[in-house]
């Protein structure tokens, strides 16, 4: 048991670093540096220039685009991303839906849908969640009926993040019996958003950006060779894909990049008083919820890395993942109030075009002291989306201490 | 990186978790905390046989190698029985004392009989205004050509009562708080001047508080440079702070454990602990606590041996946030199991016990996430 780095690795870091130096374009690091919402433009591009690197699908297994990185390997690559402020890989495609597609799907839906994927020409969206169907997800509505080669949907799935921007959705849908409890009657389909019969309308969040929607289906007919895998396994799939979502949603190196900026903010932030040890990162409240946060940040980078040494041996993530999801998300959270106390009054200001391309205004308060508040509001959703912190909890009863 | 253990240390881990699980039940373990002496000599004796009490120490010193990972590696399952034995006090805290301290002649003359078995040590430093600060040292030592006279009170010295030679740590120049300036010296247990109050503590084993007074000892019994020995204080505090830290997460494993396993039996409103949400949820949140006390340990142990046993930040991490854990752990342990956990018989208190003894040893959880926001 060791800590150290290996030459290879070292030397992995190295070329990880000066490829981020040389090819992150400077106006999305500017962007990232500055907290200005990224567009899909954005998010494609920087895709698309990992994809040409061979790095975009850290995940997959190697036979189908995948870079086959060791644990190590993918804890340099995610600090390094997070170091430059590199924007992070939009999940529903290549983090998501992809591995239900390698690991279940058939080979023409393999061939069909990952080369997109792999590529970021296909933009994805989830659609697991609908209105009545929450943390109790097995309740959903949405129902596909049968009809030759077709399925006929109709339903509402909700929370259906940056849907603005998609080509396809992922959806579980009901494709048997209308008991509601019954999880056997759930299946896994993928559905094209410019199908006749869908619309999408956007919620607006606390911190006033249109980053979920509604989708509706109204009689949307999608061919039968869209379903992935056995009609009624939908359930079986998503739990896998559930796995993989709360392992990705720990958030650590990203966390560590913030908690790190929050530091060095802290340090040249007046405390309001005069003299020596006049700064926020003087007061000794301030510095333990600090410590306190480093420490339990640190604790879960070494759960996670355990988590990734599993995974990598070729297991799903098991259910100690909850500990990520849960864990990482308070931290999020922790965060992100710090930077609201950080803030202080200028935590107040809600300037939502500060922080959107092309504002050409007068921004008001220190840095991203204006987003603190929103950033705080809009992230309370961490803790819920993914299976809520009680849901994660409750998998931990069951799985792990066999309540 | 690599978080497995080598085949050597899964013999290890074997060994010694077969001893407890086959010699150490709760039943004797209890019997042997009561007996005269608070640990076994039968027991210290195959621990010297099967080559347990090298472990701490380096190859050159005739030890099993000294790394921080085969420490965490014993005493996780020492913390799963509870051993009373003084594993800690003589063969880590001494042991190390002298290890990095101490001459050849010294070494053969006292670590060589402790790894055998046939010699206990206590390390006495902290003292009753010093709380967890090794430099704040009033207990002192003048040195006059071949002679050492020791003054002074030492508090909580772990093993103090059955220690034959006591190693203590001296103001022999500087003021109170200076780090230069503190000696180490050891002393016969017996020599004039020398007393001591011996006592049980909370979590089973056995200390004492001892008062030197106009103890004279030969210039022959300094180890290491006079005024130069905080570095090694510091260091061996460090490691025995790992060690409890581990010590605690196997506590911590059977606290949860026994609490997961009663819920599945005791009835009340005619069904199981078990089915009751709002108990699962907090037998959850104990699993979780364990699991980054877990991660945590690692970390910590990891670092000391990259860094040669001188980690004091991430040390500090670890024995911060597995205090937080065995705070939460120990306490959720005994409001799930009820009534009967408060009662001396069953272990599940006890563990309680060891564990919040763990919390205020070798710096509290406090005094930890301090020197972690320090350094």
């Amino acid at each position: 048991m060791n800590i150290d780095f290996s030459t290879e690795e070292l030397a992995f870091q190295q070329e990880v670093s000066a490829f981020l130096a040389a090819e992150l374009p400077g106006d999305i690091r500017d962007k990232a540096a500055n907290g200005i919402e990224l567009t899909k433009d954005d998010f494609v591009t920087w895709q698309k220039i990992l994809a040409k690197k061979g790095w975009v699908a850290t995940n997959w297994p190697v036979e189908f685009g995948g870079t086959g990185w060791t644990p190590a390997q993918k804890y340099i690559f995610d600090n390094e991303c997070a170091k430059f402020g590199a924007p992070e890989v939009m999940a529903f495609g290549l983090k998501m839906v992809a591995p239900i597609i390698y690991t279940y799907g058939n080979e023409e839906q393999k061939q069909r849908f990952l080369p997109d994927i792999l590529a970021s020409n296909v933009w994805w969206c989830q659609g697991y969640s609908e209105p009545n169907a929450g943390s109790d997800l097995a309740s959903l509505k949405t129902t596909a009926v049968r009809e030759g080669d077709e399925y006929v949907v109709n339903g509402t799935k909700t929370w259906t993040t940056l849907g603005q921007h998609a080509d396809w959705i992922f959806c579980l849908v009901r494709t048997g019996a209308a008991d509601v409890k019954n999880q056997n009657a759930i299946s896994f389909l993928l559905i094209n958003m410019k199908t006749p019969g869908i619309n999408i309308s956007p919620i607006y969040l606390l911190d006033g950006s249109p980053e979920v929607n509604e989708v509706h289906f109204d009689n949307v007919r999608v061919p039968a060779e869209n379903l992935i895998g056995e009609e009624g396994k939908g359930w079986t799939y998503a739990k896998v894909l559930l796995t993989h979502e709360r392992t990705n949603i720990a958030g650590v190196a990203k966390s560590k990049k913030r908690l790190q900026d929050l530091k060095e903010k802290a340090a040249q932030t007046s405390d309001g008083l005069s003299g020596a040890n006049s700064m926020l990162s003087d007061n000794a409240a301030w510095q333990q919820k600090i410590a306190e946060l480093e420490i339990e940040l640190l604790a879960l980078e070494y759960t996670e890395l355990k988590t990734l040494a599993e995974v990598s041996t070729g297991q799903a993530p098991g259910p100690e993942s909850s500990i990520l999801k849960i864990k990482g998300t308070e931290i999020q959270q922790a965060i992100d109030v710090l930077n609201v106390e950080l803030a202080g009054y200028y935590s107040l200001p809600f300037v939502r075009d500060q922080f959107l391309e092309g504002f050409d205004g007068v921004a008001i308060g220190p840095d991203q002291a204006a987003g603190s508040a929103p950033t705080y509001f809009n992230n309370r959703k961490a803790t819920i989306y993914g299976g809520s912190n009680e849901i994660q909890t409750n998998i931990i009863c069951k799985a792990v201490l066999g309540l | 990186m690599d978080f497995s253990y080598s085949e050597e240390q899964q013999m290890l881990q074997q060994s010694v978790s077969k001893f407890i699980s086959q010699d150490y039940d709760w039943d004797s373990r209890q019997a042997i905390s009561k007996s005269a002496t608070g640990f076994s000599a039968e027991h210290w004796q195959l621990f010297a046989e099967l080559g347990w009490l090298t472990i701490p120490f380096k190859e050159d010193d005739g030890g099993f190698g000294g790394s921080a990972v085969d420490l965490i590696v014993t005493m996780q399952e020492f913390g799963k029985g509870l051993l009373v034995e003084p594993f800690l006090a003589n063969t880590i805290l001494a042991g190390t004392i002298i290890s990095e301290a101490g001459s050849s002649e010294q070494k053969a003359a006292l670590l060589a009989p402790l790894m055998e078995g046939s010699l206990q040590l206590a390390f006495a430093y902290a003292e009753p205004q010093s709380r967890y600060h090794l430099a704040n040292v009033q207990c002192t030592a003048v040195i006059n050509g071949d002679e050492i006279v020791l003054n002074g009170h030492k508090s909580v010295v772990l093993n103090g009562a059955a220690a034959e030679k006591i190693l203590v740590s001296v103001r022999t120049s500087g003021e109170s708080c200076d780090r230069e300036g503190i000696s180490l010296i050891w002393v016969d247990a017996s020599a004039p001047g020398v007393r001591r109050e011996c006592y049980a503590s909370v979590d089973g084993q056995r200390a004492a508080d001892i008062w030197f007074d106009n103890v004279a000892l030969p210039a022959s019994n300094l180890l290491g440079n006079a005024g130069e020995a905080i570095d090694v204080i510091e260091m061996t505090i460090d490691k025995a702070a790992l060690a409890v830290c581990a010590e605690a997460v196997g506590a911590m494993e059977m606290s949860l454990m026994k609490t997961v396993e009663y819920s599945k039996i005791r009835k009340q409103f005619k069904v199981t602990l078990s089915t009751f949400q709002a108990l699962q949820h907090r037998m959850a949140n104990m699993f979780i606590e364990l699991a980054q006390a877990k991660s945590i340990l690692l970390m910590a142990a990891m670092e000391m041996d990259r860094l040669k046993g001188r980690a004091p930040k991430a040390l500090s991490a670890a024995k911060s946030r597995i205090g937080k854990a065995a705070r939460l752990v120990g306490e959720e342990s005994i409001q799930i199991h009820g009534g009967i956990a408060v009662t001396d018989e069953l272990d599940v208190g006890h563990y309680f016990k060891r564990l919040t003894a763990i919390q205020f040893s070798f710096g509290s959880t406090d005094h930890h996430t301090a020197r972690f926001a320090a350094s």
